[in-house]
């Protein structure tokens, strides 16, 4: 984009939703009521693993206000958000693979009776020993001892391994080898809003979803898939979302199960899950153990890389495909790396599933990369910081394993939160039990394929002009609070030169909005801004040679500023927006517009390499300045400065809060959310309160600097914000630590307990299993399709 | 043959006319007496307003305001209330005019999702009601028990702060 004088690009404005949000007016999906209709109950398994002999549901049926009851017999079509692994049933068919496993569904006039008929239905389990970790998951290799039939290995859901460059030679050439290994623990969502739906169907033949997805596309082809019905027979709505944070990506049980219940009973019905239920549920961050060997010279140079990730990775599939290969993939992006190999692999175990959540894949190998260079830095003597200033990536271009980097403001970002942190004044010199850490980190602003292959736009946009000067865009994306409603509004104002106020915004409804394939990979902004640009450029043209011919100026001197159409060279030559639309309606017909986006295609053409292109990756670095207290061993932080380079500021505001929201969630992370299961498959701390997540007491001051690199990609430059902020605060968090009192804890989260076990010499290097992965994938860079820049 | 059916709501408790008084107006409604106050807000007078995060009163999410005190509405049954002033995020409003804080929330950005404003302005007008300027730590402190997992709270802060040195409060 050229322009570069905005009127609403940039600005600090309000969210188009944002006075429903604080007069309680925005209904969520638990807010609608029906009539008629009825409320409806999974019941759970409360084993880890087990076959199941038989369900009798009669009694059930029979209690009066009991409408429906279904079981794994009325939907066995298996389905899942990835199409090669859809391992997943509504309700399970033949096992249950973790405690919470749905087995059967109620629906009746009141949750209370609902909830009563449950413990009606009677379901003979044939108890099977559970895998409940990673080591036990690769021990299990017999075929008696799997948790799913379909893959190859038992219990390996996903093996790669990627080898580009010359890795070998790097470390022939290497000076010094360091090797470290790590464990980043698995967390949850925690979204406030717990997961609801609702099915209604009819009239006529039509069903119809209400649900706090993220995803509403995914949902309504899985949708059709289980139901057996086509896609144009349901409608999927995503409602206003209390939170998702990845949580609410994936297609689940009591969406489907509102579907079929509703078609069994002729009511809507809703499922509104428990706090606990949400916890089983999951499809959070991975836990994930990690090795780590890299050859440097000297002088902190990095010659070479070897990293292994093992993923925990729960009952189901999910996204675990994607989830491998992103732990693996965005190594290479934030420092130049000449040669590197990655092996990954997902097992699974009797747990919730695991997914997407956050940095999806990424905050776990960014981890162990910003600890493991903060510890060569000090052995080869040299400020953390300048080790990684020697070696940055560049701005366009393209890393060992193929990624096409564009834009690239890291170097920005460093000595922004260098200068504003005193870094160089504190950096080993504040007292003990005080210190200062730092990281860096690279994200996707969207994935560059979609979850399905398939050769059409990732987002589409329709813009509708109405003879009254109203302006409505249709658009299949659904706002989870981070503002993509509010960024549709922006880019189609900014475009028209209209108040943001005139612009009427309806998504994420199957029936009226042209697909945007949802709010997973930070994809939103870059793809629903570009999509209504094109779509605002097909209308921008039949209004300015109207207005051109109507005011005698030729259309090239014409301008939408102001809510009108004037000349740049005699300001008063100008007509009215809504004048001109209905000069174009008059002369044009009905006016409509459509815009579409497709990121550019791989560079890189090997194998595997589908995850980790984007249109543009932004890149985060974090400073924290913290206390540890080495008698309790109790971390208290000072102060965050995080600096995001976001391309471009499309509204500051909610770039600044979604980088604050990163931190925090980064901060839950690194000091106290764990999502752990006890020997009998029950979750540990399924409620708010003893699955700890920071409070106003414990988030400290946030210092957030944003850096714009105008990206060639992105809608008027810009490109995600939402994960990437999260990425370099986990580490630096570590590495504060370890300034401050000197020890190492190489996993999260770091709980006194930790810190006084290290304190006092007892804590344990982390173990990571040994398992034989298959021959690597050779890739040299420069190999594959050439792509052509934007400029 | 249909057969009689053994009544599923078993020994359901009899309703009873609660009088309740929320957002200035007194209102009656026949509700079952274990129902809790956020229940009958939600279900029964359809005040959505307020939201249910866990229903343990541990999340902050269904706060209201009883005789001006934050309270967590699922924590307290419907009886319990009568007799006192309710007031939820629908009566935050004056008239037409947005209450100051809800102003202020929406300007600064502090509702992402949105899910868990309403029980934070409430526990925020509270806190201001009885102590017009409070310093950050303060505000803090009154927030505490209402979680957030979206904006890191600092717009919050910034939000009850903007108001808290405004002349409107």
């Amino acid at each position: 984009m050229s322009k570069t004088n905005f009127s609403v690009i940039g600005k600090p404005l309000r969210k188009v939703d944002a006075m429903g949000k604080c007069t309680g007016e925005t209904r969520y999906a638990n807010d609608f009521e029906l009539p008629r209709m009825c409320y409806a109950k999974l019941l759970r398994s409360p084993h880890p693993h087990a076959r199941i002999r038989s369900i009798s549901t009669e009694r059930a049926l029979s209690l009066e206000g009991v409408y429906g009851v279904i079981t794994g017999a009325d939907l066995p079509v298996k389905f899942g958000i990835m199409p090669s692994t859809e391992d997943e049933e509504a309700l399970a068919v033949e096992k249950v693979r973790h405690v919470g496993d749905p087995v059967a569904a109620v629906a009746a006039s009141t949750e209370a009776i609902a909830e009563r008929a449950l413990q009606l239905i009677e379901v003979d389990y044939e108890v099977l020993k559970p895998i409940l970790s990673i080591e036990e998951a690769l021990a299990a290799t017999e075929e008696s001892e799997r948790i799913h039939s379909w893959n190859r290995r038992a219990n390996i859901q996903k093996a790669v391994s990627f080898e580009f460059g010359e890795v070998e030679q790097g470390f022939n050439q290497a000076e010094l080898v360091f090797e470290d290994t790590f464990f980043y623990q698995g967390n949850t969502h925690l979204a406030m809003e717990q997961h609801c739906a609702i099915g209604q169907y009819g009239p006529g033949d039509k069903l119809t979803l209400w649900s706090s997805t993220q995803t509403p596309h995914y949902l309504h082809k899985a949708m059709s898939k289980v139901l057996g019905m086509p896609m144009s027979r349901i409608r999927v709505v995503a409602t206003p979302s209390g939170g998702g944070f990845g949580g609410k990506s994936d297609p689940f049980s009591h969406e489907m199960c509102a579907a079929k219940l509703a078609m069994i009973t002729g009511r809507p019905v809703k499922f509104n899950l428990t706090r606990e239920e949400a916890f089983y549920l999951h499809r959070g961050r991975h836990p994930v153990k990690m090795w780590i060997k890299t050859g440097v010279k000297k002088d902190g140079t990095l010659q070479a890389m070897h990293f292994r990730s093992f993923l925990d990775g729960g009952g189901y599939s999910s996204y675990g495909l994607a989830s491998v290969h992103y732990t693996g993939t965005l190594q290479t992006v934030t420092y130049k790396l000449p040669a590197y190999k990655f092996e990954g692999v997902r097992v699974f175990t009797n747990k919730p599933a695991c997914g997407p959540k956050r940095g999806h894949g990424t905050p776990q190998p960014r981890f162990a990369l910003e600890i493991h260079l903060d510890k060569i830095a000090e052995k080869l003597g040299m400020d953390p910081i300048d080790l990684r200033l020697k070696q940055l990536t560049d701005p366009n271009s393209i890393t060992v394993n193929g990624l096409r980097i564009s834009s690239n403001g890291l170097r920005e970002c460093i000595e922004k939160v260098v200068a504003r942190a005193e870094w160089k004044k504190k950096f080993r010199q504040l007292p003990l039990g005080r210190g200062i850490g730092f990281a860096a980190s690279a994200y996707i602003s969207g994935a560059g394929l979609p979850i399905y292959w398939n050769k059409m736009p990732h987002s589409g946009v329709q813009i509708r002009l109405d003879r009254g000067g109203g302006i409505t865009i249709f658009c299949g994306s659904s706002d989870i609070g981070q503002g993509s409603d509010s960024i549709l509004v922006y880019a189609v104002a900014e475009e028209f030169g209209v108040n943001p106020a005139e612009v009427r915004v309806v998504t994420a409804d199957t029936d009226l909005t042209p697909v945007d394939l949802g709010s997973y990979s930070s994809r939103v902004t870059v793809m629903t801004g570009n999509a209504t640009i094109q779509a605002c450029g097909k209308l921008k043209k039949i209004l300015l040679e109207t207005a051109g011919e109507a005011l005698e100026i030729p259309a090239d001197d014409l301008e939408m500023i102001d809510g009108q159409v004037r000349s740049r060279s005699y300001p008063k030559k100008a007509m009215s927006f809504v004048e001109c639309v209905e000069s174009a309606e008059a002369k044009h017909g009905t006016l409509g517009a459509t815009g579409s986006y497709t990121p550019p295609k791989n560079l890189a053409n090997y194998k595997g390499s589908g995850v980790g292109p984007t249109p543009a990756y932004t890149f985060s670095t974090s400073i924290v300045e913290l206390q540890c207290d080495s008698d309790t061993g109790e971390i208290k932080i000072d102060k965050i400065w995080i600096a995001h380079d976001c391309g471009r500021a499309f509204n500051p505001l909610l770039v600044e809060g979604q980088t604050e929201g990163s931190v925090y969630m980064a901060l839950g992370e690194a000091l106290m959310e764990e999502q752990v299961f006890r020997k009998n498959g029950l979750h540990k701390f399924p409620s708010i309160l003893e699955y700890k997540s920071p409070t106003t007491l414990e988030t400290p001051e946030i210092e957030t600097m944003l850096v714009e690199t105008n990206d060639p990609e992105g809608p008027y430059g810009a490109k995600e914000a939402g994960q990437g902020p999260l990425l370099p605060v986990v580490p630096a968090v570590a590495n504060a630590l370890y300034d401050a009192i000197g020890v190492r804890i190489d996993e999260i989260p770091i709980t006194p307990d930790k810190v006084l076990r290290a304190l006092e010499g007892r804590y344990k290097k982390i173990s990571v299993p040994s398992f034989e992965f298959p021959p690597p994938i050779k890739w040299q860079p420069g190999e594959g399709v050439k792509v052509e820049q934007k400029s | 043959m249909k057969k009689s059916k053994k009544n599923g709501a078993g020994d359901r408790l009899t309703k009873r006319l609660l009088r309740l008084r929320v957002n200035g107006e007194t209102k009656e409604v026949a509700t079952e007496v274990n129902k809790t106050l956020l229940e009958v807000l939600r279900e029964d007078m359809g005040l959505t307003g307020t939201k249910h995060g866990c229903e343990l009163g541990e999340c902050g999410t269904c706060t209201v305001l009883i005789d001006g005190e934050p309270v967590l509405s699922c924590l307290v049954l419907g009886v319990e209330a009568e007799g006192s002033e309710i007031l939820t995020v629908e009566g935050l409003k004056e008239r037409d005019k947005p209450h100051p804080l809800q102003k202020a929330f929406a300007d600064l950005g502090a509702a992402q999702c949105g899910y868990c404003t309403p029980g934070i302005l409430l526990t925020a007008k509270s806190l201001l009601d009885r102590h017009p300027h409070p310093k950050r730590e303060e505000i803090r402190e009154a927030l505490a028990g209402n979680l957030c997992r979206c904006t890191g709270y600092t717009k919050i802060l910034e939000a009850v702060e903007l108001v808290a040195k405004g002349e409107e409060i």
